[in-house]
């Protein structure tokens, strides 16, 4: 589109966002400036170019003054470039020559100089104006979406997002490092505020999952690998071996009664170790799917090569395989939801609360356990030296809030504590006491259920816990554990003994995060949570697309959270599912086959193997279907032959020459 | 070296680490120095060793590449090959004259937003106990100095050699 004249026609609109850029940037002069750059045609400031009067604008103009190329001076092109080039190709114009210019979060959010900000902001549109004269038409080629979708992590949250899926009626994968699902959830008594049961609700959704003919579940597995993109990734899952053959397996127990080990022996990785578990063993009665399987490390058979196997002949179905290896399936699906959780705070790194050292100070996650009617006491909250607590102390905050440890508020833990007081209160009718630094009850029902419990006569000192210790300094503390604290409402340091501590613990990334997050080519926010592509916009997308994110990985959640995360993700994956296609970003790398020399110093380079060598034409050439436009093999080619849509060297020397050229 | 002098910095930053920190500077109200004048590109790997000596020979006084950390790269391995490049390219800015500290390399995460206040604060300090580079305006000098030089060889030698040096010119 050049008028038939061949003159570059520059609509350039400056954006006030309010007083977010006209704040600190003096909108007016930028906009004046502007108009006096080679080949603006039209130049205007506007309150809120985003909004749909502004868009209709950038229109208006692309008719009247027959311009065919647009520079938004505004936000960031994370947020908003789709926005202008929408509104531009909705007047007929490619939408590829619109330029955005980030003059919010790269000028007037970060310098508070005037004159500064707009001297910035004068080299940076200059810089555009000169570069979106070199812009050309493009397209946006077409990939299809595969309907397949891979959750990874089966507590609640991806529990949520793949019944949500596959009820939909695509196919799902729903990937658990544990032997079964339903993760942190499926540990816990009751749940905060309404003391419902926590398996009363999670358990029908469990066996949903393993019976709903759409989700293919595999426990103990852990995705090995993810390559390919959106719509297209091909990811392979690495499948623990349980030496059972889960098929034949109906979870009847007879082979753990049948054991060679008549009592339970070793520490019950469900149970947070407060119980005992046999070599073959189900997490917990509901797990799902309900096989049994044999861990390795104690079973005698593997390490003794010595038992009579008696697992083995009292299983009526033959499912035991000893011969069971690691395999690998490989799957290819369109979108992929990252479910994979929390890792609780281990207080072992506050050693002043005395973890591990006085066996009487729990976790909160330990005394989930204890006052489950299904865990290891049977719900009975007794303590390690078998003495049933007459006094409680739950400290808050542990782990959370704080510059050696975590800086974050881990935002469920105020709520838990606040039922485990009650619940610990309902077991033992002892005196429980919290100490916190601040309650936050914010959430439906939250604020009522503190009040609940101030009137059932828990106590609640305000107060960061400086010490739990053993050293009685009066008779009344002897053999108990004393709470040392500054009462900030009473305004004096108090001691409290008691016989049993729980420490809130807070929550954070799982330990291989890291390793995750790589896997998946996603980022991590500073704390080590996976990062969103938007705070409050886009909170379950990441930085690539189809991957999306669910519950706890994000950032610390409760449930209600978490589930309704799951579904945003689920429905996400949806969209771009039942769309069918996904249009890709135009800015692959072409060669210019006339300038080409056939070096092949760019065939090493490119990370996708998307160059080969053409031996008739002796020339390289790029399929652009792998090319990711990365840029680096453009940046490479010594004669310049390789270039990329949207960042060719001449755009990009124009912008070196723009920003500079006010000296 | 004037009294009011403000580095003039151009910063090719990578569109999924560096820029994204960037904007999350902008959004965690990060103040910063106003110095920087930030090119996208998709990738660290992108930047090509004449965009550095471009920007030097069009008057900046300080270059500053964000990439992706070591393993982190959005396109595998472009952070490396940006490495490389910078690398070699280092040792001709020696040779330049032009100083280590106005071109820089910085590994920046898109959740290091306090880092690219720290970075672009720090090199416009180390910029302006430097002064600046000015290479327009040494190019302008050598450009003279050869011209006086040749000028006052032809005005020194006899037409004879200027002829037999100028056929030496033309055989090369």
């Amino acid at each position: 589109m050049d008028n038939g004249d061949g003159k570059v026609r520059i609509g350039f609109y400056v954006c006030h966002c309010g007083t977010n850029i006209a704040g600190t940037v003096d909108v007016a002069s930028v906009a004046k400036y502007a108009a006096g750059l080679p080949g603006v045609a039209v130049s205007r400031d506007y309150k809120y170019m985003c909004s749909d009067p502004g868009q209709d604008l950038i229109g208006e103009d692309i008719r009247e003054h027959g311009l065919n190329r647009i520079v938004v001076a505004a936000c960031s092109p994370c947020l908003h470039e789709a926005t202008f080039r929408t509104a531009t190709a909705r007047a007929g114009l490619n939408p590829f020559f619109c330029h955005l210019v980030n003059i919010r979060e790269h000028a007037s959010w970060v310098h508070s100089d005037r004159a500064a900000a707009t001297a910035k902001v004068y080299d940076l549109i200059r810089a555009a104006c000169g570069r979106v004269r070199h812009h050309k038409a493009l397209e946006r080629k077409r990939v299809n979406v595969r309907p397949e979708v891979l959750v990874v992590g089966g507590g609640i949250a991806g529990i949520q997002a793949a019944l949500t899926v596959a009820e939909s009626g695509k196919k799902v994968y729903l990937v658990e490092r544990e032997p079964t699902i339903g993760g942190h959830m499926a540990m816990f008594d009751k749940t905060f505020p309404t003391l419902d049961c926590a398996a009363c609700i999670l358990t029908p959704k469990m066996s949903q999952v393993k019976a709903h003919p759409n989700i293919t579940l595999w426990t103990y597995s852990e995705v090995a690998a993810v390559e390919g993109f959106v719509g297209n990734f091909k990811v392979k899952v690495r499948r623990k071996p349980r030496y059972v053959n889960e098929e034949a397996c109906v979870g009847c127990m007879e082979c753990v009664d049948a054991c060679i080990y008549k009592e339970p022996k070793f520490e019950d990785e469900f149970n947070q170790r407060l119980g005992k578990r046999k070599p073959v063993y189900m997490s917990f009665p509901q797990a799902t799917p309900k096989v049994v399987q044999i861990d390795p490390e104690t079973c005698l058979h593997f390490k003794t090569g010595k038992c009579k196997q008696p697992c083995i002949a009292s299983c009526s179905r033959n499912a035991f395989d000893f011969n069971q290896e690691e395999r690998f399936e490989d799957i290819d699906v369109g979108a992929i939801i990252v479910a994979t959780g929390f890792k609780p705070f281990d207080p072992a790194r506050s050693p002043k609360y005395g973890y591990g050292h006085f066996p009487n100070v729990y976790t909160s996650l330990e005394v989930e356990r204890l006052v489950n009617s299904a865990g290891p006491t049977g719900g009975e909250v007794v303590m390690r030296d078998g003495r049933k607590p007459k006094s409680v102390g739950i400290v808050h905050c542990v782990g959370s809030r704080n510059l050696q440890t975590n800086r974050w508020c881990s935002k469920v833990c105020c709520m838990y504590s606040l039922k485990l007081a009650h619940l610990i209160k309902e077991h033992t009718h002892a005196e429980v006491y919290n100490f916190y630094i601040d309650m936050r009850t914010p959430g439906k029902g939250y604020e009522e259920f503190y009040n609940q419990l101030l009137e059932e006569g828990v106590h609640f000192i305000r107060g960061k816990v400086a010490e739990v210790t053993d050293w009685a300094m009066t008779p009344e503390e002897e053999g108990k554990l004393v709470m040392r604290v500054e009462d900030t409402l009473a305004g004096f340091v108090r001691r409290i003994p008691v016989d049993m501590v729980v420490l809130a613990v807070g929550l954070e990334p799982q330990a291989d995060a890291q390793g995750v997050r790589r896997m998946f080519n996603i980022s991590c926010s500073s704390e080590g949570f996976f990062l969103e592509r938007h705070p409050k916009l886009a909170p379950v997308d990441t930085a690539t697309d189809g991957v999306y994110l669910a519950g706890a990985c994000q950032g610390p959640k409760d449930i209600p959270d978490s589930v309704a995360q799951a579904g945003a993700a689920a429905a996400q994956a949806m969209a771009l599912i039942d769309k069918g296609y996904i249009e890709m970003e135009p800015n692959a790398a072409f060669i210019d086959s006339e300038e080409c020399s056939g070096c092949k110093s760019c065939i090493p380079l490119c990370p996708y193997t998307a160059i080969s060598f053409d031996e008739v034409t002796v020339k390289a050439t790029i399929n652009e279907a792998l090319c990711k436009g990365c840029g680096t093999c453009v940046a490479a080619c010594p004669s310049g032959s390789i270039k990329q849509n949207l960042f060719e060297d001449v755009e990009i020397f124009s912008e070196i020459e723009e920003v500079l050229a006010n000296a | 070296m004037p009294e009011t002098f403000e580095p003039r910095i151009v910063a090719f930053f990578c569109n999924w680490c560096t820029y994204t920190a960037a904007d999350l500077a902008g959004v965690s109200r990060m103040r910063h120095a106003p110095n920087a004048r930030i090119i996208r590109l998709m990738c660290s790997g992108r930047v090509d060793p004449q965009f550095i000596l471009e920007a030097f020979a069009r008057g900046a006084d300080g270059v500053l590449i964000g990439g992706c950390h070591p393993n982190d790269c959005h396109y595998i391995e472009g952070n490396y090959k940006c490495l490389r490049r910078f690398r070699l390219l280092r040792r001709m800015l020696d040779d330049m004259g032009v100083e280590e500290k106005r071109c820089r390399l910085e590994w920046i995460s898109a959740s290091e937003g306090d880092k690219v206040k720290r970075v672009i604060n720090e090199m416009v300090e180390q910029l302006k106990a430097l002064g600046p580079l000015d290479l327009p305006g040494r190019f302008r000098d050598w450009d003279k100095e050869v011209a006086e030089l040749e000028h006052a060889a032809s005005a020194a030698s006899a037409p004879c050699d200027c002829h037999a040096h100028k056929e030496e010119a033309a055989h090369a």
